[in-house]
């Protein structure tokens, strides 16, 4: 069925702003930045006419925003902050803080390319380089899983088990500003699901406690690792929440992977967010050729689902990975993390990277069809190419070869 | 069925709320849609596109629209610097606003259908303002959308008076463009 639920057509980014509305949190601090901008200026409004019980702090940047938000989270509400590229690089010193304080705030990345060259336009290098500071990242593939994603997050993140900061990532432009159908997550299934917040802990005159507080060496190595076994053990937790969201809001949003036709597939693509959608229409033509080829899409890229990822990979004769980043002067960042899987699990399958729309350049489906051809004939395995690099566009200094 | 429409526009020219609407309209005569803006950091006067993609099935594929069905025209002044025809497909029809079609230069196997638009929009609207007399022309000839629901989009759009004067404009260009068909 092409239509169903209470879909509209809304815009991706406003979209995102009345989902968020819907999980009411208590505080709201943004900083405009293309492409993000138009979910907190959206969530102003919503503010402003009555609609959402909040305080929307208005700030000087994105420091500013992260750091009214760590408060807010400290002082015992939900708070939620949005983001995109070098305003995400700004918050960056308060997000490891957030995580370490163990403050469950949510937060969108409207992903972007990172200076310099400015790009306005859509990659995955900003949220990538904050991968390791233990902020749980999920990727969206359009507008209606971005809207849901965020009360997954809410949930996830406030879990006992977890208590880390969630970030919903959905590619800039391709999703903050689609108009496409999507169904709001219900007011009252929402409430009842996220239930009422309550603090697991929080900055008290009656109860009084130091958040980040200082470390000797003998003490900051077990807070760290608790860190790390948070992330490990939202795995499950993001298992059983997207579970109860099927159940209760009746849509798939969730879960650590998406796994598309690559259950009997020879060639598997890898990749994350809205340029998923394109490979599964570029995946349905090649199978009307009788290649054997599927998709395994990663929603929860931190923590890293490695257990699934594995089971899911198993059966490849040969994987490609698509990426949005990489890091420089080593290659990709999540075709290392593939082949680290396969080779603990003693599995010799050839992993290609690939790094494409660096700075929002388009990849055409016939661009992702290339791949697959390279890949599935058996194609040596390349560590990590720029697809489509223009070489002419390279001037004479660069060894050209 | 999957249609790929491409509008060109200027800056300010409202190119984007074009697709939008069209996204909507078809939506509430029951089909998918998927509308977004070719993104740059559009100026005032500069060349901008705008996609708009109507199926009866989920539109998954987020790529610009490279071999449009149709293309929505609103500034001739465009056919200088950009070529509206390319990649459409044969037989694909482009609405011109223009007054002066045989200026135009139509390559084989394309189908022109000019209308004057921003005349009508200064006639019913009083503002130059053609980008929804595009579309309603745009309904006429091609009948994809129905025009009750491109003008429920319009008023749901814009609101009030000026929802009323572009749901009125609409249907001139839609009525104007039938006839002509």
């Amino acid at each position: 069925m092409a239509r169903q639920g209470k879909q509209e057509i809304l815009e991706g980014a406003t979209a995102v702003a009345h989902a968020v509305a819907r999980c009411r949190p208590e505080v709201v601090a943004a900083y405009p930045i293309t492409p993000q901008t138009h979910i907190s200026e959206e969530l102003s409004t919503i503010v402003a006419d009555g609609e959402l019980d909040a305080e929307f702090v208005k700030v000087e940047s994105e420091f500013g925003a992260a750091s009214v938000v760590l408060g807010a989270s400290a002082a015992g509400v939900r708070a939620y902050t949005a983001t995109s590229s070098q305003g995400l690089m700004l918050m960056a010193e308060v997000l490891w803080n957030m995580a370490g304080m163990r403050l469950p705030v949510v937060l969108a990345c409207a992903n972007r390319s990172v200076s310099a060259p400015l790009s306005i336009w859509c990659d995955h290098q900003d949220a990538e380089s904050i991968r390791d500071c233990g902020v749980i990242q999920i990727y969206a593939e359009d507008a209606q899983e971005a809207c849901d994603q965020h009360v997954i997050a809410f949930k996830v993140a406030e879990d006992r088990r977890v208590l880390l900061p969630v970030m919903v990532n959905l590619d800039g432009f391709l999703l903050t500003h689609v108009f496409e159908p999507v169904e709001l997550p219900d007011q009252a299934i929402t409430d009842k699901f996220l239930g009422k917040y309550e603090a697991a802990f929080k900055l008290d005159i009656d109860n009084p406690m130091s958040f980040g507080c200082f470390t000797e060496p003998d003490k900051c190595m077990e807070g760290r690792w608790m860190i790390h076994d948070a992330a490990l053990r939202s795995l499950g937790v993001i298992e059983e929440v997207s579970a109860n969201f099927l159940k209760a809001f009746g849509r798939n949003a969730g879960g650590h992977l998406e796994e598309y036709k690559s259950k009997d597939a020879d060639t598997i693509l890898i990749a994350k967010g809205s340029i998923c959608g394109t490979i599964k229409d570029v995946i349905d033509q090649a199978r009307d050729k009788g290649r054997k080829v599927g998709l395994v899409r990663i929603k929860t890229f931190r923590p890293f689902p490695r257990a699934a990822l594995l089971a899911a990979l198993r059966g490849a004769k040969q994987i490609a990975v698509i990426e949005k980043g990489g890091s420089f002067g080593a290659g990709g960042v999540v075709t290392p993390e593939v082949k680290e899987v396969l080779y603990d699990a003693g599995l010799h399958i050839p992993v290609s990277g690939f790094c494409v729309q660096i700075g929002g350049r388009e990849v055409p489906a016939d661009g992702i069809a290339e791949i697959i051809e390279r890949v599935s004939k058996g194609e040596k395995q390349t560590a990590y190419e720029w697809f489509r690099l223009k070489k002419e566009l390279l001037p004479d200094l660069v060894p050209n070869d | 069925m999957f249609i790929e429409i491409r509008v060109h526009g200027r800056g300010g020219q409202g190119s984007v709320t074009a697709a939008e609407v069209l996204a909507k309209a078809a939506f509430k005569d029951g089909l998918v849609s998927q509308a977004f803006p070719a993104f740059g950091s559009e100026r005032m006067g500069a060349p901008v596109r705008a996609f708009c993609r109507v199926s009866d099935k989920p539109i998954r594929i987020r790529s610009e629209i490279h071999t449009p069905d149709f293309c929505i025209v609103q500034d001739p002044s465009l056919m200088d610097t950009v070529n509206v025809f390319e990649g459409l497909k044969p037989g694909g029809i482009v609405v011109l606003n223009s007054e002066h079609p045989e200026q135009v230069k139509v390559p084989a196997g394309a189908v022109l259908k000019p209308i004057a638009g921003t005349r009508i929009a200064q006639e019913v609207i009083g503002r130059p303002i053609a980008n929804m007399v595009m579309v309603g022309a745009f309904a006429g000839i091609t009948g994809l959308v129905t025009l009750e629901s491109l003008q429920a989009a319009v008023k749901e759009r814009f609101g009030g008076k000026v929802g009323d004067l572009n749901a009125a404009a609409v249907a001139t260009a839609y009525q104007a463009a039938k006839e002509k068909k």
